[in-house]
């Protein structure tokens, strides 16, 4: 009677122990969301991808969450040495190879993020997740909406912080402004850089004496809105609403006599945008 | 006795703020010494390299052997950069200076365009030796002039802070002798450019070209709207806003935009041919819902229903919910980096928000396939051996003279970073190099 119990229970405890396993192993497999992951890409599915590419040694960079060239890189050696379609792109075939050959210790890496740690996930020896704690690349704390992600993209040859800057100018310039016209006048700067006449830089350009009257009275200093950066990173992607200007001024409100010899290309919401 | 207290305390408050206010007045001269400072400095600075300027462009004239002319014409290129510069920190502002300091960038393309060529195979034209010639009369004139009015500002003790206040009170009252003296100068200039002609050989920026390959007639009003409320995605037409553009346009557009509540629309169609150029489409964007590559997906068949044939994506990213995607003009396997152009797509639901063309129509043109003269690998041997080489094409780009040649691009790596490389398919020249960048750690988290 004790000893058929003892199996029973035996039994319940290693079916208990089954069905565990059996909710593990789906979750590893399904844990990649069903989106093609490609260059660019921001997010959870790329803190996967890179993790997982890393535990089989491809990826040396950071585990940041965006799809850059290292990733790139990582994803089409990947793809050559495990005889897949060499095309760059997370898509179910890559992402099924990659999730059967490697472990991916979730809760650990969302935990090293978020406490800002630096840390990697190469596979070890071990066959437990535990991860060795190398020092390598940065992450920062916080929450987002980019998931977990600590780094962002940023347009070829600018900072975040050039972004900020020129947003500040736009905003002070432009804010009551339509978007359009905020997109024109980050153009405008932008123009003025690439122009032969103006300062090369961008922060030589807003911070000409007597170019930007927002600088001149210090409201280049508000707290610019989303929408401000929005703009700026429109006009630095290649939108020109202004038509190639290198001028604008509110006619209402401009003083000097000689703005208005300039050609004039179009009105947007209050500015004119001249050559 | 209380009295002699109150006058006491009295007293000393009186001590107390004149020593604050004299305090403070000290501060504030020091701030505005400090501005004048480096307005003195760029104006001397500038008048200084405009000297050495004249000077190098003299001894260039002079100079027969190439080794040396090709050096001394980069610093004469550098030397123009930095006045530029100087010129660019004086409180010019609306001031017309610009004559002049496009003077100046005449002189350094000129000198950068000769500078960067083989000068052993091709040595300066008698036309170009002319123009020098021209260009070092003339910077010798303005030399003269900047020199009577830097004369003027140290005799008399001129300072820059009057400057900025003469242009900002604007009361007409403008007989400053420093912004007279400027105004001679962009006298003397223009009149270079009125007699000079063939002086400035520079056709600018790359840009700055006109749209000749634009196809198509003349648009009307009417079909421009009709075009318009199908592109922006408004049916009812009164709510459109149509107005022509101004002389100053490097095309002529129609500028068609809307604006409700929520969301704003604007849409730039070229008159000639109904062709849009610019479309920025601003709302609020809900949740991500779609992936970057659906949503390029959708880029994709919307250029295809657009009629933009043969467009390849070359560059993807996602900025907070936004797709933004880069395409580039590509037929019989040579990508052309002139025609390219951008669509930014909602992550939500994945409607098109914006869409620049100007690059595409301004260069876009059925070209003629041309043969590159040397063979991938030989390419590939000009290329640095430290990087590895993973991917490789055929591109047409603009080189630094602007002109448009078949070059083999690489994409590399070497360490950790990535690189493209443009190697010039008829003589192997390295045209251009440019390490990848495109992420960054996000300063605003942590």
């Amino acid at each position: 009677m004790m000893e058929k119990k003892l199996t029973i229970t035996i039994c319940l405890i290693s079916f208990l122990f089954l069905g565990l396993n059996v909710i593990q192993t789906e979750k590893t497999a399904h844990a990649f969301s069903s989106q093609v992951i490609q260059h660019g890409a921001v997010g959870d599915d790329v803190i996967e991808l890179q993790a997982r590419l890393q535990y089989l040694g491809f990826y040396n960079g950071t585990i940041d969450g965006v799809f850059g060239w290292g990733t790139y890189w990582a994803l089409r050696n990947f793809q050559y040495e495990f005889g897949l379609e060499i095309d760059g792109l997370a898509g179910q075939d890559t992402k099924q190879k990659l999730t059967k050959a490697s472990e991916y210790d979730e809760n650990y890496v969302k935990q090293q993020i978020k406490q800002g740690k630096k840390f990697t996930h190469y596979g070890g020896e071990k066959r437990n997740k535990e991860s060795t704690s190398k020092n390598k690349g940065g992450a920062n704390q916080g929450q987002g909406n980019q998931g977990s992600s600590t780094a962002v993209n940023v347009p070829q040859g600018y900072s975040q912080n050039d972004i900020q800057l020129m947003a500040n100018a736009v905003h002070g310039e432009a804010r009551g402004e339509p978007y359009v016209g905020q997109v024109a006048v980050a153009a405008v700067i932008l123009n003025r850089v690439e122009s032969a006449t103006f300062p090369n830089t961008v922060s030589g350009v807003i911070f000409e004496p007597r170019a930007f009257t927002a600088v001149a009275d210090g409201q280049i200093w508000l707290t610019p809105n989303e929408t401000a950066k929005e703009a700026v990173l429109d006009a630095i992607n290649g939108w020109d609403p202004s038509g190639n200007a290198i001028y604008y001024f509110n006619p209402d409100t401009a003083t000097s006599g000689w703005i208005w010899t300039r050609p004039q290309i179009k009105k947007i919401g209050k500015h004119i945008f001249a050559k | 006795m209380i009295r002699w207290i109150l006058i006491a305390v009295l007293a000393i408050g009186i001590i107390g703020t004149g020593f604050w206010g004299y305090q403070e007045h000290q501060e504030k001269n020091a701030v505005l010494i400090q501005a004048e400072n480096t307005y003195q400095r760029a104006f001397h600075d500038l008048t200084y390299r405009v000297d050495v300027l004249n000077d190098k462009i003299g001894s260039a004239l002079a100079m027969n052997s190439n080794q040396q002319l090709s050096p001394q014409l980069v610093e004469i290129w550098r030397i123009t950069s930095e006045a530029l510069s100087d010129v660019g920190q004086l409180p010019l502002g609306l001031l017309p200076f610009n004559k002049t300091e496009e003077f100046l960038a005449n002189i350094g393309e000129f000198t950068y365009r000769t500078a960067v060529r083989d000068l052993k195979k091709e040595p300066l034209s008698d036309q170009e030796t002319k123009a020098l010639e021209k260009l070092y009369n003339q910077s010798g004139e303005i030399k003269d002039e900047l020199r009577k009015v830097q004369h003027t500002t140290l005799e008399n003790n001129l300072r820059w802070m009057d400057v900025q206040l003469a242009l900002a009170n604007e009361d007409q009252q403008l007989d400053n002798t420093i912004i007279d003296g400027f105004k001679t100068v962009e006298k003397k200039v223009d009149g270079f450019t009125k007699g000079g002609g063939d002086t400035s050989t520079s056709n600018k920026s790359v840009r700055d070209h006109e749209f000749k390959f634009l196809t198509g007639n003349q648009m009307t009003n009417e079909n421009a709207l009709t075009k318009a409320s199908k592109l922006l995605g408004v049916k009812n037409k009164d709510k459109l806003r149509i107005t022509e553009s101004g002389k100053g346009a490097d095309a002529p557009v129609y500028s068609v935009s809307y604006h409700n509540e929520e969301e704003s629309g604007y849409l730039d169609l070229s008159q000639k041919g109904g062709h849009p150029l610019t479309l920025l489409i601003n709302r609020p964007i809900n949740q991500k819902k779609i992936s970057l590559n659906e949503a390029m997906r959708k880029a994709e068949k919307y250029l295809k229903t657009n009629q933009f044939e043969d467009m390849t994506v070359f560059q993807s990213a996602q900025y907070g919910d936004i797709g933004a995607f880069s395409f580039l003009y590509n037929k019989d396997g040579i990508r052309y980096y002139s025609d390219a152009l951008e669509v930014k797509v909602a992550l939500d639901n994945g409607e098109i928000l914006g869409l620049t063309a100007i690059d595409y129509f301004m260069n876009h043109v059925d070209r003629e396939k041309v043969e590159p003269k040397i063979s991938v690998d030989e390419a590939k041997e000009m290329v640095n051996p430290n990087v590895d080489i993973q991917e490789e094409y055929l591109a047409v780009i603009d080189n630094d003279l602007g002109e448009e040649v078949l070059t083999y691009e690489f994409l590399g790596t070497m360490g950790n970073e990535t690189y493209r490389i443009f190697i010039n398919a008829n003589d192997g020249r390295e045209e251009q190099i440019e390490k990848l960048s495109g992420s960054e750690v996000n300063y605003a988290r942590g």
